[in-house]
């Protein structure tokens, strides 16, 4: 066992370092449609974040609880739910967009929003509340004053970005429910890796995985080292 | 002098608080208004309503002669700013935090180099630009935030107790360059405080404002000539005690208070001052304590009132002085009216009014 263990490592950093065409391939799909759904996710949760952290109103409450809620929400059940949403009788099956990288981009920003939201929430919440006062004092309007709490998050909001989308690329769940793993086409890193691995194929599952946990801690070791050079 | 800013029948509540009530008040071109009054007077509230960053509840408030109201709100803030009691700064250099303002204004480059760079010097901070405005100390953040608001050269300048929790070297800084605005500039400021002398000394005209209503107003030497009824009532302190302070070497002050009795205090101040001290940062003892503090007085029990878990002692020595301890020392220390103690406290325990 040890021995297939050491074998499987080694022909994995042969496929790296060679270039194999099926790693790239793979590793490309799963950073362009993770980074596609960090962004789509940032699109529509920092407006809703700089809201739940800046005005006070009716049901703001039930709001936060409700995306604190959803931090948990298990990926296979989220799944199958926007697989319904999408297949041919769903909804939006006339869009044709079940299995297909569409489909998983939209199905990973749904995922991570509550992760988005909440960080930014919280850490928008943690800044000095007269920040927003003293930029008003200084002339700004309601939304410059807004843009000058975001910009004293930045740190945080940096952080949240980070979070989700580490979350979107090592999710299993949604893209295999509404991707299907299709070679060539929707495969990508985590989808890949349990399938090789059932098929016994260990060494292209073994350099997927060091691949995908490159790419988390070269990341998240990349946003600490430049926000320490910042402070 | 025409009016700049004026605030009509202005009445504020949080939920069942009343913190203002039907304030009248107008402010005069290029004079300098102190609103004098104790913590909790409504003084930081009336300021925020200046600010345009508080509604009041009811009332109006008029710039140049024009209300405000959420269509013209934005450029009303544009010509007033504020510095507050608590420092507030952005999380980024010195001269960031200073051009903010100067930036929302349209100001170039150059024009906004030059603006820093003079206010720096002002506030004696030249060559500040670079550094992180958060890792200054408190009494350079505040000289800072002075600043930044002196550059807008906006035509109300309203300042929250600039001096407070600062060390004496920067309150004399920024004291001065009130000063030299005030006089040389004729910048229109309004300043809360609850020092006496700074309302005094600073100040073209003083506001005394009790409970969220303006008592009394009028010139310095008005309210300050003899103890009107609600100068009276805002020194409703205990332990205030008023002398003639001389500066030490060793930095600190020495105040003769009447009867021989001298009090030192951890302040920089020459000349009349009025200072409190907290009962309840007085140490009683029934003999001498071997300790840091300057300030030992030996007196006489003359008054003793309960107060349950504590109890309020009224001691003779050469003044009256009040000191609170716990009912437990009290019995204790089987202590009585006429027993002889010994009164310990800090130089740093000595607030100036």
């Amino acid at each position: 066992m040890g021995n297939e263990i050491i074998d499987g490592l080694i022909k994995a950093l042969q496929l790296i370092f060679s270039g194999d065409p099926t790693v790239m391939e793979i590793s490309g799909r799963s950073i362009l449609v993770s980074t596609s759904a960090t962004m789509l996710s940032v699109l529509w949760g920092l407006p809703v974040a700089t809201i739940l952290g800046l005005k006070r109103f009716r049901g703001r409450f039930i709001l936060k609880g409700f995306f604190n809620a959803m931090l948990g929400i298990p990926t296979v059940a989220l799944g199958l739910f926007l697989y319904l949403f999408f297949s041919n009788a769903g909804p939006i099956g006339f869009l044709h967009l079940l299995y297909s990288p569409p489909a998983m981009i939209i199905g990973q920003a749904i995922l991570i929003t509550p992760i988005t939201v909440s960080f930014i929430t919280s850490t928008i919440e943690s800044i000095d509340p007269e920040i927003k006062d003293l930029a008003k004092t200084l002339g700004a309007s309601e939304t410059e004053a807004s843009i000058a709490v975001l910009k004293e998050s930045m740190n945080g909001v940096v952080l949240a970005v980070t979070a989700s989308f580490n979350r979107a690329i090592a999710e299993l769940g949604v893209v295999l429910m509404v991707g299907g793993n299709i070679a060539g086409f929707t495969s990508v890193l985590t989808t890949t890796i349990a399938l090789e691995t059932n098929k016994g194929n260990i060494e292209l599952s073994i350099a997927l995985a060091i691949i995908l946990l490159l790419i988390v801690s070269v990341l998240s070791t990349s946003i600490n080292l430049i926000q320490r050079r910042k402070e | 002098m025409k009016t700049i800013m004026e605030l009509k029948n202005i009445d504020k509540t949080y939920g069942n608080i009343t913190a203002l009530k039907q304030v009248n008040l107008g402010i005069l071109e290029g004079e300098v208004l102190s609103i004098l009054g104790p913590n909790g007077s409504g003084k930081t509230t009336l300021l925020r309503i200046m600010a345009c960053i508080e509604k009041p509840t009811s009332g109006e408030m008029r710039f140049n002669g024009v209300k405000v109201d959420q269509g013209n709100i934005n450029k009303v803030r544009l010509k007033t700013t504020m510095v507050f009691q608590k420092t507030a700064l952005f999380n980024t250099s010195v001269y960031k935090n200073i051009a903010y303002g100067l930036h929302l204004r349209e100001y170039s480059k150059k024009e906004t180099d030059k603006k820093v760079k003079e206010a720096l010097k002002t506030v004696q901070l030249e060559g500040y630009e670079k550094r992180p405005a958060k890792k200054l100390s408190g009494g350079e953040q505040q000289r800072v935030a002075l600043a930044r608001a002196l550059t807008l050269d906006t035509d109300v300048l309203l300042l929250d107790e600039p001096t407070a929790n600062i060390d004496p070297k920067n309150v004399s800084i920024i004291e001065e360059a009130l000063t030299w605005l005030g006089k040389e500039k004729k910048t229109t400021m309004v300043i809360a405080t609850h020092n006496m002398f700074q309302a005094e000394t600073l100040t073209t005209r003083v506001a005394l404002l009790l409970g969220g209503k303006i008592a009394q107003i009028g010139a310095p030497k008005e309210i300050f000539r003899g103890p009107p009824e609600s100068l009276a009532s805002f020194a409703r302190l205990e332990n205030v005690f008023s002398g003639t302070s001389r500066i030490l070497q060793e930095g600190t002050s020495v105040i003769n208070v009447e009867n021989g009795v001298q009090i030192e205090a951890a302040l920089r101040k020459s000349g009349k001052v009025t200072v409190f001290v907290r009962p309840e940062d007085i140490i009683l003892s029934k003999k001498t304590v071997a300790s840091s503090a300057r300030n030992v007085f030996k007196g006489k029990i003359v008054e003793i009132s309960d107060f349950g878990p504590v109890v309020k002692l009224k001691v003779d020595a050469g003044k009256e002085i009040i000191v609170q301890i716990t009912k437990r020392s009290f019995i204790e220390m089987k202590l009585n009216v006429g027993s002889t103690v010994f009164l310990t406290f800090k130089a740093s325990s000595v607030h100036l009014i």
